[in-house]
């Protein structure tokens, strides 16, 4: 086996163990309300923080093309919602603003 | 209050996998022209996407491959890195109720920022029928990615390469939105967390995966006390709708 497949069988077990414990603790238990609610707010923190400030600089050396991919995906799932054109029409906008 | 909620079906687990699947496709694209620009070979690309199935922390860890960071370094970045994936399953798993408890150790392998999203905000009672398609089509969809990525990104033009990079956020964006539009929580919340990560990544110079952990602590903490006095009255909207 390679150096690299040794690395990612590490990083598998690094990553999964965190994915596996609150599954084997908290799983069809009643937690208490508060501490429910913090979970509850949990996806709207990640997402904000996985978003802000990882995205501005996305492709060093062009904002521009960063902000037009990013605004048009910010407008088009405000509009129509749903994923797929979200995404590949993000991709695009960027693309052709790399291009001219 | 639990009871009154849809249960959700093996048929609403595909309908929402399907867009994961394709969302993830040209990312995941992204990541097989980068591993194989950085010298691994195919077996070790579907490796990183099959066995460690992780979407940011793969772009990380192949750019330190690349600039020769040590095995060890390497693993604790990535445990911090994904260090967030500890309250996502928490949170996730606090919502669903496990019919087969030994299917645990199986579902929280497949749980990444976008299956767990997709599960937050899908409207009804999470289960196992619903959480395997739905993760699955995802992992499916970023596996095959990245070997698709491998052997044919090259022929795709450089620019068009490099304006795949964003696709990781785009969907991010695809999956805030909807719910900011829902509930003003969801604005308050994530704005929240961007000016505090911003902050902490920017100004603090923490590393990535501890600006990540610390920030959904704390605005998850905030949120307890600041909608603390409305949770009597909202919960019931929230949860019927």
């Amino acid at each position: 086996m390679s150096k690299t497949m040794w690395i990612i069988l590490g990083l598998m077990i690094v990553t999964y163990i965190p994915r596996l414990l609150p599954f084997l603790i908290i799983s069809n238990k009643k937690l208490p309300g508060k501490l429910r609610q913090f979970l509850e707010y949990v996806p709207y923190a990640a997402l904000g923080a996985l978003i802000i400030p990882g995205a501005i600089n996305t492709i060093p050396g062009h904002p521009l093309a960063t902000a037009v991919g990013l605004s048009f995906a910010f407008l088009y799932s405000y509009l129509k919602g749903g994923m797929i054109i979200t995404v590949v029409g993000g991709i695009i906008a960027t693309y052709i603003i790399l291009v001219i | 209050m639990s009871q009154k909620l849809k249960h959700l079906t093996f048929k609403d687990g595909i309908k929402d996998g399907i867009p994961i699947f394709l969302g993830y496709f040209p990312i995941a694209m992204a990541f097989g022209i980068l591993s194989r620009g950085t010298g691994l070979t195919l077996i070790e690309t579907l490796s990183f996407s099959f066995i460690l199935f992780a979407g940011a922390a793969q772009f990380i860890a192949v750019g330190m491959i690349a600039s020769g960071v040590g095995a060890i370094e390497m693993i604790i970045t990535i445990f911090f890195l994904n260090f967030r994936h500890f309250l996502m399953s928490a949170s996730l798993s606090a919502k669903t109720h496990f019919k087969h408890p030994l299917l645990k150790p199986f579902i929280s392998f497949f749980v990444t920022d976008e299956s767990f999203s997709v599960a937050s905000f899908a409207n009804g009672q999470l289960n196992e029928s619903y959480l395997i398609p739905m993760q699955l089509l995802g992992y499916f969809g970023w596996g095959i990615g990245s070997g698709v990525g491998f052997v044919i990104g090259s022929i795709l033009p450089p620019l068009l390469q490099k304006a795949m990079g964003i696709g990781l956020y785009l969907m991010f964006i695809a999956l805030l939105v909807p719910e900011m539009k829902k509930t003003n929580k969801a604005i308050v919340l994530s704005v929240m967390a961007g000016i505090m990560n911003s902050i902490l990544r920017l100004l603090l110079h923490l590393p990535q995966g501890w600006s990540i952990v610390i920030t959904i602590i704390l605005v998850s903490l905030l949120g307890v006390l600041v909608y603390e006095h409305e949770e009597t009255s909202t919960k019931e909207v929230i949860n019927y709708e």
